[in-house]
C-alpha cells in the first residue's frame, strides 16, 4: 500500500511523516496543486504553518487543490491523518468537528506528553486498544481542541474521541482534554501530537509508530 | 466600494490575548478597563458587497469561534 503525505507551502513535518509512513510501507509526498490521488491508500496531512497560517490556522490550506482531492478521497471512506496543523486543516475544512484554537497560555509548546487512547472504529488505531498509554510529542501554538458542549457530548457517546491528554498532562486547555478525534466513520483522525516523531526509541518513543502501522496492516491484509 | 471587516471571538469562548492585554493595563496605570476581547479588522474593496456575509463565513471568519460584522462605506 502507499501512503501519499500532503505538501503545503509551509509545511514543515513532511518529510518526517513521510519517513514514518516509509517504515511500513511505501510513501510518496503530493504537492498542494495536485489533484489526482491515484495510487494512493491513505493520506496524511502533516504538520507545520501552511501557507503561513495565515488568517487562521488551516484557513488557507483547505481551499487548496489537493484538500478537494482530500475531501472526495474521504468521502469515500479512505483513510485521512491530520497531525497538528494537519488537523486544524481538516477542522477548517469541515471534515472535523471543533477547531483549535490558541494556546491557553499563549505560549508555543514542544513537550513530550502522555495519552490515552479511547476505542474508535478508526484504521489508524487498529494496532491500539482502548486504555493503551502513548508517549508522543506536541509542537504548537494553537492547539485549543474547542467544539460546543453538545457536540462534545456526542462526540464522546459515539466513541469519537480517539485521544485525550493524560490527567494532569493537558497542555494547551483543549476541552475535557481532547488530544484528538475523528470523523462519523471513523476513516479521518485528526490530533494535536505528532506521532511521526514519535517513531524510534532513539528519539525517545516509538509509540506513534502504531498509527501508520495500524493502517498499512489492515490495508495489506485487505 | 470599501468594506471593513470586524472579526471577534464569540462570546464565552477563552481569550487568552484579551485576557493577557487586560492584565498588562493596570501596570500603565489604566484601571477599571475590563473584558478585554482581541479580534481581527479586514479592509477591502469589492464590487459585490452583498456577497461579504459569505465569504465572511466561508474564509475571513470561523463562525464556529468567531463573530463577524460588516461595514460597506456606501461613497
Amino acid at each position: 500500500m502507499t501512503f501519499g503525505v500532503l505538501q503545503f507551502p509551509g509545511s514543515c513535518d513532511e518529510r518526517d511523516a513521510l519517513a514514518a509512513c516509509e517504515r511500513v510501507a511505501e510513501a510518496r509526498l503530493v504537492w498542494h496543486e495536485e489533484t489526482d490521488l491515484a495510487g494512493i491508500d491513505a493520506v496524511v496531512v502533516p504538520g507545520g504553518f501552511s501557507y503561513g497560517d495565515y488568517l487562521r490556522a488551516g484557513a488557507i490550506a483547505r481551499f487548496s487543490p489537493a484538500m478537494e482531492a482530500v475531501a472526495a478521497f474521504a468521502a469515500g471512506g479512505g483513510p485521512v491523518l491530520g497531525i497538528c496543523n494537519g488537523f486544524q486543516v481538516l477542522c477548517e475544512a469541515g471534515l472535523l468537528p471543533g477547531a483549535l484554537l490558541p494556546n491557553e497560555e499563549l505560549r508555543f509548546l514542544c513537550r513530550q506528553v502522555e495519552l490515552g487512547y479511547e476505542g474508535t472504529d478508526s484504521p489508524w488505531a487498529s494496532e491500539l486498544s482502548d486504555g493503551d498509554a502513548l508517549s508522543i510529542p506536541v509542537k504548537h501554538m494553537s492547539g485549543r481542541y474547542f467544539a460546543p458542549d453538545d457536540v462534545l457530548d456526542e462526540l464522546e457517546s459515539s466513541g469519537r474521541v480517539a485521544f485525550r491528554y493524560a490527567e494532569g498532562q493537558n497542555p494547551n486547555g483543549s476541552a475535557r482534554d481532547i488530544a484528538g478525534v475523528t470523523n462519523e466513520s471513523g476513516n479521518v483522525l485528526g490530533l494535536m501530537p505528532h506521532p511521526e516523531h514519535a517513531v524510534d526509541p532513539l528519539t525517545g518513543s516509538a509509540d506513534g509508530l502504531k498509527l501508520f502501522s495500524s493502517v498499512a496492516s489492515l490495508l495489506a491484509a485487505a | 466600494m470599501k468594506a471593513r471587516v470586524l472579526i471577534t471571538p464569540k462570546e464565552g469562548i477563552l481569550d487568552p490575548q484579551g485576557k493577557a492585554v487586560e492584565r498588562a493595563l493596570p501596570a500603565l496605570g489604566f484601571e477599571g478597563v475590563s473584558n478585554v476581547r482581541v479580534g481581527r479588522l479586514v479592509e477591502l474593496d469589492t464590487n459585490d458587497p452583498d456577497a461579504l456575509p459569505s465569504l465572511c463565513e466561508k474564509l475571513l471568519a470561523n463562525p464556529l469561534v468567531e463573530d463577524f460584522e460588516v461595514e460597506v462605506d456606501e461613497k
